[in-house]
């Protein structure tokens, strides 16, 4: 299901947004390069709000305790272990779509 | 078309070097490595190790059959290079293989030096440098008693430990008047002798070898004295000498080594030498660290990325002899015009000596407990005043006390309390991926993410496990992974090329991480804004979420807030102010802090900006590496001790201070009498009122590591206090690192380099200047963003809810 979740322009590069569709909560992230990730808005260690944490490439650090995760599959990266969800983004005239 | 790299020597050097070279650049080169050594490269350092048999040689090896694979080496073991045609551009081996080069690299070691003497060709005659030694040593052991080892250096005593282990009886022969004459003065040699003996070594001072005797393989050893001992086996560690025949007949210049400059070239174009065989400025070194130091310059050049020149290495040497610690570096003997502090504590075999030049450490020996000489050693290279000493090196070792806390520690007990990590993990990662620094552990194990507790301690368990090598590595301190420039090489670029952002900083000076990491985009923030006062915006995106929001992020993702109060006095006004607050927005705590503050606990993100409207009170910087509170006892007013209005300096204090941003968290506090309500000892700076002054204690923390505070100075007046505290504070915000505390940055830089900078009329002035130009650009950042709706839109809002509507 593709679903619309707001205008580029709300996404600023490097600062997360956080999104709610449904039951369902995203991080949204627009990086440096322009390019649009959108995963689940929880850290997999102690569920840290993933919009908040500081975006560098393509990994963002969880604000609670530095987790670093990868936007693009979702991984976290050594020596910490686990993955949190991805979805696939994309933008369209200005739209950003996300399928969950 | 690749170029053609050959490198001749597959040991720790040249290897190194090649990582070195892949971690720059892995296209650019085909390699081929020669080493006359059937095995793959391995860590000679750890032969005594194996010689103990307690380590095998698949333990200590480096590189493995497939990491050469990996990279696409071709490694041709047991081949040794016999000719290289500089014209040409070609090697020729023993087995008749041609390999073209474009770049050659020597990397050919050292051979063990053999006396000259009658005897030292008959079997049961050995050295002690590879693995061939050690497996010979090992097969003699098992059907021979007696061993005798000439030489009393530190390869020697290695050998001769392991020997012992063997169940051998060993003589240890030396020509000088003491052990390891190299490393130690004759009182710590004479300590190590008595532990040795203990062990059951048999020490022989001032013998010099004649012959070695015996009737078709070796029986025992003459000396010019003409007495003579008996020995099944002997093991010749007196030495080496660098291997350059092949060099030398190659038309390359030699001295005592293969000659090379500052970029590790030889006389010859396109050909290199690193290590051990290596001649710099008239030093061969024939430790591991400068060898690695060697290896890095030398990548650089040969990808074309000439950097920095090798300008030589200072030495230190830490290591375990038989058990025994032994510490050494620069100089470390008493001579001509210099002075020397020691401490002698014979009943548990402890010496330690720090010696002195013209006011400065220049070098120490330390026996028995080298927990210190890491410290020391770091001091010596920069040359640290005597008064930098802390005098907890002189104190009495603890009862039973010798040897590390690392070392003593099961492998089971927790190294990292906030990760629970254990030592085992520590140790098993360290020998797994061979780790270097704490930064590496760290990011391998997260033992030492969190509070940086237990950061001396992993520091200690790589000097456990990696004895001397740990040394160089921890010497210098990079910013984070993302660049291997230190915070003073960062900082003086900056200023120098005028670097205004961030992302200026990090494409100038070359990070590996295009937009760095979690690490260093703060840091540079900080120091770009101390650097640039009123001239820098924050950059939002490099701010950690506490100062982006400017309010604690809590685990469950909530916010709390904390008014600023000033010296913790309030009023009625306020206090139902804070109270109606707290009802209309259903904060569901509301909490004291331990600095006198009121929390307002469990805030949605999206209220900040209009609870703090409607306090209508300013940022009590909670969350900020900035001045947070300033704790007061109640002062003479009201108590019968106080001699002085602490609240009332405290006040003050805080509203000259406010805003102030810092490299790490700033806490102070004011006490009117020595009982110390307030908690002054343990603060960044701690007033302390008392007849006719106050005293001003800095440095101190209650935190992670729990420091009392030094006494700076005392002074009459409270303009004077706020004075010296102005000045402290700067000379903190522009000297330390970013995260650093001030008990860390005072123990580092010592109160006594900290008062002559303060103590200085001018440079105190100077340093307050700075310091008003930085207060008078800071502005409320509650303020700031209740007046701002787009901050407000951009920080603080969410996009909100969605349909889960499918639009196709």
């Amino acid at each position: 299901m593709k679903v619309e979740v707001g205008t580029l322009e709300q996404l600023p590069k490097r600062l997360g947004k956080c999104v709610r569709v449904g039951n369902r909560e995203l991080a949204l992230f627009r990086t440096g390069d322009d390019q649009v990730f959108a995963v689940e808005n929880r850290c997999p260690h102690r569920g840290g709000d993933l919009s908040q944490g500081i975006v560098s490439g393509e990994f963002v650090f969880c604000p609670l305790h530095d987790w670093k995760i990868c936007l693009k599959d979702g991984r976290v990266q050594a020596p910490d272990e686990g993955c949190v969800k991805t979805y696939r983004a994309a933008v369209k005239d200005g739209l950003v779509y996300v399928e969950l | 078309m690749k170029r053609k790299l050959v490198l001749i020597g597959n040991g720790m050097a040249g290897v190194r070097c090649i990582e070195e070279i892949l971690k720059l650049d892995r296209e650019a080169f085909e390699i081929t490595i020669f080493g006359s050594e059937p095995h793959p490269n391995y860590n000679r350092i750890l032969l005594s190790k194996v010689l103990q048999g307690d380590t095998r040689l698949d333990d200590i090896t480096l590189n493995s059959w497939e990491w050469y694979e990996r990279n696409g080496i071709r490694l041709f073991a047991g081949e040794t290079v016999t000719e290289v045609d500089i014209k040409r551009r070609l090697v020729r081996t023993d087995r008749g293989r041609v390999v073209e080069y474009d770049e050659l690299i020597f990397a050919t070691g050292s051979n063990p030096f053999i006396l000259p003497v009658p005897g030292a060709d008959l079997p049961g005659v050995t050295a002690f440098r590879d693995i061939q030694d050690c497996e010979r040593m090992i097969e003699y052991a098992k059907t021979y008693k007696k061993a005798a080892v000439i030489g009393g250096g530190l390869l020697g005593l290695e050998a001769a430990r392991g020997l012992l282990h063997l169940g051998m009886d060993v003589d240890v022969i030396h020509i000088f008047d003491y052990l390891m004459e190299r490393q130690l003065d004759p009182t710590a040699s004479k300590l190590l002798q008595r532990e040795l003996e203990k062990q059951g070594m048999n020490v022989l001072l001032r013998k010099e070898t004649a012959e070695l005797f015996g009737n078709g393989r070796v029986e025992g050893v003459r000396f010019k004295d003409g007495t003579s001992i008996a020995a099944d086996l002997v093991v010749m560690a007196v030495g080496i000498r660098p291997n350059v025949d092949l060099a030398r007949r190659s038309g390359i210049e030699v001295n005592r080594g293969i000659v090379v400059n500052d970029y590790l070239e030889t006389s010859v174009p396109h050909i290199y030498a690193v290590g051990e065989c290596a001649e710099h400025r008239g030093v061969v070194y024939g430790l591991v660290a400068p060898l690695y130091e060697q290896g890095k310059v030398l990548a650089e050049a040969i990808c074309g990325r000439k950097g920095k020149p090798y300008e030589g290495s200072v030495v230190a040497t830490q290591l375990k002899v038989s058990g025994v610690d032994v510490f050494s570096a620069g100089e470390f003997m008493d001579g001509e015009g210099t002075e020397s502090i020691k401490l002698y504590d014979e009943a548990r075999s402890v010496y330690k000596k720090v010696v002195v030049r013209q006011g400065k450490i220049v070098g120490a020996v330390l026996f028995g407990d080298t927990s210190e000489g890491r410290k020391l050693f770091d001091m010596i290279q920069r040359g640290d005043s005597v008064e930098a000493l802390s005098l907890s090196l002189f104190a009495p070792a603890a009862l039973g006390g010798k040897g590390s806390l690392a070392a003593a520690m099961a492998d089971t007990d927790v190294v990292c309390g906030c990760n629970g990590v254990t030592k085992g993990a520590i140790c098993q990662a360290i020998a797994e991926h061979g780790l270097k620094t704490v930064a590496e552990v760290r990011d391998y194990t997260n033992a030492s993410r969190s509070c940086g507790g237990c950061k001396g301690l992993v520091a200690e368990l790589l000097e456990h496990m990696l004895g001397e090598e740990a040394n160089r590595y921890t010497v210098k301190e990079t910013i984070c992974g993302c660049t291997d420039l230190s915070r003073e090489e960062v900082l003086e670029a900056i200023e120098q090329r005028r670097l205004m952002t961030v992302k200026e900083v990090m494409s100038v000076l070359g990070w590996k991480n295009e937009e760095g990491c979690s690490k260093c985009r703060p840091a540079l923030n900080y120091y770009l804004g101390m650097l640039y006062p009123g001239e820098y915006d924050e950059e939002a995106e490099s701010l950690f979420v506490n100062e982006r929001l400017h309010a604690n992020i809590q685990a469950d993702g909530t916010y709390s807030v904390v008014p600023r109060i000033y010296g913790g006095v309030t009023t009625a006004e306020q206090l139902r102010n804070i109270a109606d607050v707290a009802e209309k927005y259903n904060v569901p705590m509301i909490k004291i802090t331990g600095g006198q503050r009121i929390d307002l606990l469990g805030v949605k993100k999206e209220d900040l900006p209009r609870i703090w409207a409607d306090l209508g009170m300013p940022s009590g910087y909670a969350y900020a590496k900035a001045l947070r509170t300033v704790k007061t006892c109640v002062g003479k007013q009201f108590c019968r001790f106080g001699t002085q209005d602490s609240t009332g300096l405290g006040i003050r204090m805080e509203q000259t201070f406010e805003r102030l941003k810092t490299p790490h968290k700033v806490k102070m506090a004011v006490s009117a009498c020595p009982r110390n309500c307030a908690e002054s000892g343990i603060k960044d700076v701690g007033i302390v009122g008392v007849e006719g002054g106050w005293e001003i204690y800095v440095g101190g923390n209650g935190g992670t590591h729990l420091r009392a505070a030094d006494l700076l100075c005392t002074v009459k007046t409270e303009d004077e206090v706020i004075e010296m505290t102005g000045a402290f504070l700067q000379y903190y915000r522009e000297s330390a690192h970013y995260l650093e505390r001030t008990s860390k940055w005072v123990e580092r830089v010592g109160l006594e380099h900290i008062r002559e900078v303060l103590f200085d009329v001018e440079t105190r002035r100077a340093l307050l200047e700075r310091l008003h130009k930085a207060l008078s650009a800071t502005t409320d950042p509650w303020r700031d963003i209740v007046e701002n709706e787009r901050l407000q839109q951009l920080l603080f809002r969410d996009i909100g809810d969605k349909e889960p509507v499918s639009v196709e």
